[in-house]
């Protein structure tokens, strides 16, 4: 069963998760994580796989097929794909101990806005992840969207990711993580008549 | 101009050392090429057919004399001695080394520079209007808003890996000289009936293979709004633009695949959320920005006609230069000049290291030490005092760009071309020399008038050929070899249009004597002082295709063995070039 996992992972993602515990980034730290993400195969439905029982991120579609059973359970998390919408989850979003959004590949921003709609419009406040193809030079713009933990491609030091998180100290606008734009957290100068002198 | 504060420093010294890291990742394999490609993009490095060349932001083209000699620095240091100025106001090397890239982006930094955001699938440099501030037909300055933009647009987190690059062009005066409508998002700053300042928004606009006019999406947006108003537009986007397809990403696409309304109305749901909140513009804000573009000390002046016009009989060149490349300017006394680029022989947009520092001097004692980039990729010293102009145009004389051709058939646009470029098909400053070249005649040139010839080297319309009076495009044939599409009709500004194809394409060396044909038309059939546009609009394309094609080619080709091979420029300039 787990090397048939392990064959599904590699089809879905192209690498192969190192051991039940990993290690992911949250809050600014590299911390063991053993939430197990479910990717359905192609041969699976989301009307029809069996949810393993412990902490388990289930696909949007199995929890909207699932969700009767699926909100008995202690503890459970859902993972968007990067075009489905947030808003699916409205009135749902209490139930979950963590939402996770997959970037299929790194380049494909709409996480971003996911992330976003998340936080600023449905009001979710508990742990966000980011997962799939999370790489470091992409983790800060992630952490100012509203994400709070990052599982990196696992093939990367997670150690070197978390430096990513550190690029910038100052920011100009608003996001999730900054309510204010710089021009209204901090006086900054305008113009003084010697500024014009070409030196 | 603007000048940064500690903040805008920080983050451009940051980025240096981001990127600096980034780059020895790759260099130790860390990062593979896939990897490292949308980064170095959007730090403005390409790789091309030479070697890597790098975009360096101007922002909406404004740069000082000290600004200009880094060019000329790094030029110099790092490149063959030559930089080239392209049609979004920034400033292009083409011959760089990958090493290199981090310390020229520090020593860019050194004098409030970067290259942050001028390629990529992310918001590029804000363009505007060349002649802000100093345009008679100014409404609103636009500069402080393309500065506030440049700045809330700059590592936005949510809007960096965008189905595409996107475009944002902005202009303040009655007549649009920033291609408004050619951008994904155009803006024309402007006031209403009660004189309250705001923003005319349009959406959708470009060219690229698939080029559009941009729509109207909100008459008015007051300007405390624009930027929760953009971010709305860009978040709609971020989420529905295509991303299956590179070719569809585009903004301009998915505005037509829903319609204007129904899009409208998804931004503006989006925004009722945003609207009175933080990300508000404050008057504060918008007054420290504006703030920075205050007017130079200007002198108490009257238009000063007497010795101009005295000089301007005797000199033909001179009064030639005073009719095309002398703009008015909205104080007495004071005059805009544009420095030409367009010297028939040479590149379009070219500039040497000497001529660099040359025109910087200029701006030093003429123009307050400032400068401005076109989007036609000249250059214009904005403040100028009449009573200089001749000592100017004598000095701009002996750095050749005074060519007195701005907005004449040889103030072509041109894209590299396939000497550079990997995407094009076919070569674009070669076939600029060649029109130049056969054109040069400045009495015919005058003759013909108002005119733009826009070449790009293929279909992704970097020359804009689109809205060029005539636009060129290299088109891809089976058998490799260069072809070149011509196309009639297309223009900027107020009245905005797309060109339309004229028929089969040609050879290289067809293309000038099919321009001549074109001329011959116009020349025949132009009703008193009409423009060639203007012909073409009220005659169509017919007769100009019928002459076109009615006789045979009688040119020769020459063989092109390798069309990527660059023909080294032959400026009259020195040439330094102390590492190639």
């Amino acid at each position: 069963m787990i090397s048939m996992w392990l064959l599904l992972l590699n089809i879905q993602c192209l690498f192969i998760p190192q051991g039940s515990n990993k290690m992911i980034i949250r809050n600014n730290a590299i911390t063991e994580d053993d939430w197990i993400v479910l990717r359905l195969g192609e041969q699976e439905s989301a009307e029809d796989i069996t949810v393993a029982a412990g902490k388990v991120i289930v696909p949007l579609k199995v929890w909207l097929a699932q969700r009767d059973a699926l909100q008995q359970r202690h503890e459970i998390g859902v993972w968007l794909a990067s075009d489905e919408r947030p808003e699916d989850l409205k009135g749902d979003i209490e139930k979950f101990s963590v939402i996770a959004v997959d970037f299929p590949k790194f380049s494909d921003g709409r996480g971003y806005s996911i992330a976003y709609n998340l936080r600023a419009r449905l009001g979710y406040t508990g742990e966000l992840r980011a997962i799939g193809d999370v790489l470091r030079d992409q983790l800060f713009y992630m952490r100012r969207v509203g994400f709070d933990a990052f599982a990196p491609r696992p093939d990367r030091k997670i150690e070197d990711a978390l430096k990513g998180l550190t690029d910038f100290s100052e920011v100009y606008q608003t996001s999730f993580d900054q309510k204010l734009p710089l021009f209204r957290r901090v006086q900054r100068k305008g113009n003084s008549p010697a500024g014009l002198v070409n030196e | 101009m603007y000048r940064y504060d500690e903040y805008d420093q920080q983050i451009v010294n940051e980025r240096v050392d981001q990127y600096r890291d980034q780059v020895r990742r790759r260099l130790s394999g860390e990062l593979t090429e896939q990897e490292f490609l949308p980064l170095r993009l959007q730090n403005g490095l390409y790789m091309q057919i030479h070697g890597y060349m790098l975009r360096i932001a101007v922002p909406y083209g404004f740069i000082s004399s000290k600004q200009m000699r880094m060019f000329a620095h790094i030029a110099r240091k790092y490149d063959r001695g030559y930089g080239h100025f392209t049609t979004r106001q920034n400033i292009q090397f083409n011959w760089l080394k990958l090493e290199d890239t981090p310390d020229i982006l520090a020593e860019l930094a050194s004098v409030e520079m970067h290259a942050i955001q001028t390629s990529g699938n992310c918001v590029r440099n804000i363009t505007s209007d060349e002649f802000a501030g100093v345009a008679q037909d100014e409404v609103v300055d636009p500069r402080p808003y393309a500065e506030i933009l440049r700045q809330w647009s700059t590592f936005h987190p949510e809007f960096a890996y965008l189905p595409r690059k996107f475009k944002i062009a902005i202009s303040g005066g009655k007549e649009d000289r920033a291609a408004i409508y050619a951008h994904d998002i155009g803006l024309s700053v402007t006031k209403n009936a009660q004189g309250e300042v705001g923003f005319r928004v349009l959406v959708g606009g470009g060219l690229g293979r698939t080029p559009i006019i941009g729509v109207e999406i909100c008459e008015f947006v007051p300007w405390q709004h624009i930027l929760t108003y953009v971010e709305s537009i860009l978040r709609i986007y971020n989420q529905y633009g295509r991303r299956d397809n590179k070719y569809k990403a585009r903004i301009k696409i998915l505005v037509k695949a829903l319609g204007i309304d129904e899009f409208k109305r998804q931004v503006e749901a989006d925004w009722a959320d945003l609207k009175e909140g933080p990300g508000t513009l404050t008057i504060e804000e918008v007054n420290r920005v504006a703030s920075f573009f205050t007017d130079p000390a200007y002198e108490t002046l009257t238009d000063h006609d007497s010795a101009l016009n005295e000089f301007k009989a005797d000199s033909r060149s001179f009064s030639n230069w005073m009719m095309r490349n002398v703009k008015p300017h909205r104080v007495p006394g004071y005059a805009i000049v544009v420095l030409s680029l367009k010297k028939p022989g040479d590149a379009p947009g070219d500039a040497t290291a000497e001529q660099m520092e040359a025109i910087a001097d200029l701006a030093d004692r003429y123009s307050f030490g400032e400068l401005r980039i076109t989007h036609k990729q000249n250059l214009v010293l904005a403040d100028v005092k009449q009573q200089d102009l001749i000592r100017l145009w004598q000095e701009a004389t002996e750095y050749e760009v005074a060519s007195p051709n701005i907005g004449l058939l040889t103030d072509m646009i041109s894209c590299p071309g396939a000497e550079f470029c990997t995407l094009a098909n076919a070569r674009s400053i070669p076939l600029a020399k060649s029109i130049a070249k056969r054109f040069e005649d400045l009495d015919f040139q005058h003759d013909i008038g108002e005119i733009s010839i826009n070449i790009s080297g293929c279909v992704n319309a970097c020359g804009q050929h689109h809205i060029g009076n005539i636009g060129i495009t290299g088109v891809e044939k089976k058998d490799h070899d260069e072809w070149y599409q011509v196309s009639l009709g297309g223009a900027e500004g107020n009245h905005s249009s797309l060109s339309k194809i004229l028929g089969p394409s040609f050879t290289f060396n067809q293309v000038p004597e099919v321009i001549d044909r074109i001329l011959q038309v116009y020349l025949r059939e132009r009703v008193e002082a009409e423009s060639f546009i203007d012909t073409v609009r009220r005659i169509g394309h017919a007769p100009f295709k019928e002459h076109v094609y009615a006789t045979d080619f009688d040119v020769e080709e020459e063989e092109v063995i390798d069309k990527h091979v660059v023909t080294s420029a032959q400026y009259s300039v020195p040439f330094y070039s102390p590492r190639f």
